[in-house]
């Protein structure tokens, strides 16, 4: 299993589920699946679970799109895990994915100007809204890092 | 949403006629891995160049910004041709990806069918 740098507090971040799976969309729903349920379990609201899978899809996609350049046999490997405490004594979750594709500069990853009729940027734009705190970096030898946070509140 | 057998359902539920209208009944989950046989689906329904499409979205659980895009896409090729692109039947989820998305008032948005079509 690669090594996924999710900054970790000291002995306070739980990874609860790891997920590995190929860079293909007919996996996107089990992904979803495993999403929804495990955030639930880890205490997030009913109404956010939902949001937060949407937010995973997206970055998964984004993956399988440009980091890969399309499906392919190349692993994403996402992990779960609650930061307890985050701040101020509340809980965070944190979701963690990587890929071994592409690697870009991660000030490149913007969400795009939100275009009415454009057909793509809307990805980024939908995690950004949904998660609390997001960082892309790059991976020590191949490919990007994804760390994304949700207060549970 | 998986059938009987726990596969992931069609996306595209029903197509018919009704009256000049062409009504598309989608359902499930539509993610990057739908949008392909979505997109091929509008392009067959357009290539009639029907006044009006109503896309219903009663039955769909779940929509990315693939799907998104993939609507959106069938409103350009609509405006192209004159057809007006109808959209009914928002569940809660998919509302949220539109606000999101800030598309709620680029498309035509009917609570209902019988709305969209009256």
């Amino acid at each position: 299993m690669a090594n996924i740098d999710t900054k970790e507090q000291q002995s306070s971040t739980k990874t609860h589920i790891e997920l590995r799976m190929r860079a293909n969309p007919e996996y996107l729903c089990v992904a979803r699946t495993v999403v929804r349920q495990v955030v639930r379990i880890l205490g997030l609201k009913e109404d956010k679970c939902e949001l937060v899978a949407l937010a995973v899809e997206e970055a998964l996609t984004n993956i399988i799109r440009h980091s890969y350049g399309g499906p392919c046999d190349k692993p994403i490997i996402m992990k779960l895990s609650k930061i307890d405490p985050y701040d101020e004594n509340k809980p965070a979750l944190e979701i963690a994915i990587r890929d071994f594709g592409r690697q870009v500069d991660p000030k490149s990853i913007k969400a795009g100007q939100l275009d009415e009729l454009g057909l793509g940027g809307r990805g980024v734009h939908i995690i950004r809204s949904v998660m609390d705190e997001i960082q892309f970096s790059r991976a020590d030898d191949c490919g990007m890092q994804l760390r994304m946070l949700k207060y549970i509140t | 949403m998986t059938d009987d057998h726990g596969h992931p359902q069609d996306v595209i539920k029903n197509v018919r006629r009704q009256g000049k209208a062409v009504v598309l009944e989608l359902a499930g989950e539509i993610d990057m891995h739908h949008s392909m046989e979505l997109r091929d689906k509008f392009m067959e329904l357009l290539k009639n160049k029907p006044p009006v499409l109503v896309v219903s979205l009663a039955h769909v659980e779940f929509m990315d910004s693939s799907g998104v895009a993939t609507l959106v896409g069938a409103l350009k090729l609509c405006r192209r041709i004159g057809c007006q692109l109808k959209v009914t039947g928002l569940t809660e989820r998919v509302r949220n990806v539109f606000e999101i998305c800030r598309l709620e008032s680029v498309f035509q948005l009917y609570d209902n069918e019988a709305e969209a079509l009256s």
